[in-house]
């Protein structure tokens, strides 16, 4: 593990350990596994591309019959893409349950299980995104919105393996497939958690690179440096694009 | 490691996993990892199995109708000629102790079964209807079959169209020989005159234009099947 100890004749530690190996490793065969299980699934998707029962019509959903571009979908044609999913599916699942274990055993849970504030902490954070609190509020390891996203993450992921299991087995898991209102709304809670995982995916790497790209050093190596955190930095999303703003932000201080 | 060199290493592997991921579709050492899933799976399917498990189609939902799909692989509809190819009659031989050829007749002289349940596309779509017919489990009472049968193929008249299934899935009480649907006979757009219809399975996995039910000990593929769409199809 590199830059773990403080140098004897250094003050602080400047790079410390953030994230476990199991973390990093679970997250990027997430990102790659996810990536493929979207792609397959608009493939899969693009099959029959609307909800409506046949004969019926679908309330809720504006683009019936609407395909995805190919270029967004993978695994080549149904089949193809089907082997794919049901393949791909065991290692999601299998690698979020060392995931989820790993954060259990090893304590990680409690920096980001909801807790009585958050709410609050949020709103200092919004306060400081719009200009409104001049200092970053100081909320540990993660702050209250990214903390409620990483917990929220998990939660999709075991909705979408339920409507998946739903849509997969309507018969043999037919009490499943009853719980999210039948065949056609299983397949649509599926395809809905899966546009929830891509946009919060998105929040996530948008904010990644416009906040603290340091952070992406701790996802790989494990090491990050304190001294660059959003916290030390008084970051706002594309703080070094905004050099005005940033003075001015000091300044109040 | 500093932060360029960093990001642009990182934005590499990415970059790598994407590419990789790209060009897996097609590689052949990603086809054997997805044949000993689709394996895999089945087992899981087999292992999820129940005979109990049913079908209910939803009270509020509507009859598909006009709007059921229909397709052959034939280039023209497949209609039994008699004039040419005499009295339809449906075939049962393999793994059984009397072999047995059953008209039209004879399958409407055994129990008749009626259920409203769905249909399960593997493109995603489902579909009501009402089908009649001979539960196959009863069909195979009347033949005898033989205990070694772990397999049946479905054979039809639509050019070479066949799809095996395990026994066990062919047993389930919602597995039919359809000669009805909502209520009519059945017609040539939904294989006339007779077919296999069961919730159990993809629509694929429904032979039409049924000619021939063989027991089997061992699987034989499948006019889809064998083009890639997995073996088993379950629901």
């Amino acid at each position: 593990m590199t830059g773990t100890t403080a140098t004897a004749t250094g003050p602080a530690p400047r790079v410390r350990l953030r994230h476990h190996w199991i973390v990093r490793v679970t997250h990027w065969v997430n990102a790659v596994a996810l990536t493929l299980m979207v792609g397959s699934g608009l493939r899969i998707f693009n099959a029959y591309p609307a909800f409506a029962r046949k004969g019926e019509s679908f309330c809720c959903w504006p683009w019936e019959h609407k395909p995805i571009p190919d270029a967004l979908t993978f695994g080549g044609w149904l089949g193809g893409a089907r082997h794919w999913h049901f393949a791909l599916m065991w290692v999601l699942v299998v690698n979020g349950l060392i995931y989820l274990a790993f954060i259990y055993l090893h304590g990680e849970w409690r920096d980001l299980v909801p807790r009585r504030g958050d709410a609050r902490d949020a709103l200092e954070m919004i306060k400081f995104y719009l200009f409104v609190r001049p200092s970053h509020p100081m909320q540990g390891k993660h702050n209250a919105m990214q903390k409620t996203t990483y917990f929220l993450l998990p939660i999709l992921a075991i909705v979408q393996v339920l409507t998946g299991l739903a849509i997969w087995k309507p018969v043999q898991l037919a009490w499943i497939t009853a719980l999210f209102g039948g065949f056609v709304w299983a397949r649509y809670w599926h395809f809905m958690t899966m546009v929830a995982l891509i946009v919060l995916s998105f929040v996530h790497i948008f904010m990644v690179f416009a906040v603290d790209p340091y952070s992406i050093q701790s996802i790989v190596t494990g090491g990050y440096r304190e001294d660059l955190s959003p916290e030390a930095r008084n970051a706002r999303p594309f703080y070094h694009l905004l050099p005005r703003w940033r003075d001015r932000a000091a300044e109040e201080e | 490691m500093d932060r360029r060199k960093f990001l642009s290493a990182g934005g590499f592997s990415l970059t790598a996993a994407f590419l990789a991921a790209c060009g897996l579709d097609r590689s052949e050492r990603s086809q054997k990892l997805l044949d000993l899933a689709e394996k895999k799976n089945e087992g899981v399917e087999r292992t999820l199995y129940r005979h109990a498990s049913m079908d209910h189609a939803k009270s509020s939902a509507k009859l598909a109708g006009m709007a059921y799909p229909s397709y052959f692989v034939s280039k023209t509809v497949p209609v039994w000629d008699e004039r040419v190819r005499g009295p339809w009659a449906l075939e049962v031989d393999g793994l059984v102790q009397r072999p047995t050829r059953f008209s039209l007749d004879d399958l409407r002289r055994l129990p008749m079964r009626r259920q409203r349940v769905n249909h399960y596309c593997v493109e995603g779509w489902n579909a009501i209807a009402i089908w009649e017919g001979v539960r196959l489990s009863d069909l195979a009472r009347v033949v005898g079959v033989k205990p070694e049968a772990g397999y049946v193929d479905f054979q039809s008249f639509d050019d070479d169209y066949h799809e095996s299934w395990d026994i066990e899935s062919a047993m389930h009480p919602q597995t039919l020989i359809a000669y009805g649907m909502d209520d009519h006979m059945l017609g040539v757009a939904h294989g006339a005159p007779a077919r296999v219809h069961s919730p159990v399975k993809l629509g694929y996995k429904n032979t039409k234009y049924l000619t021939k039910v063989v027991f089997l000990p061992r699987r034989n593929g499948g006019y889809w099947s064998d083009q890639g769409y997995e073996w088993y199809g379950g629901t």
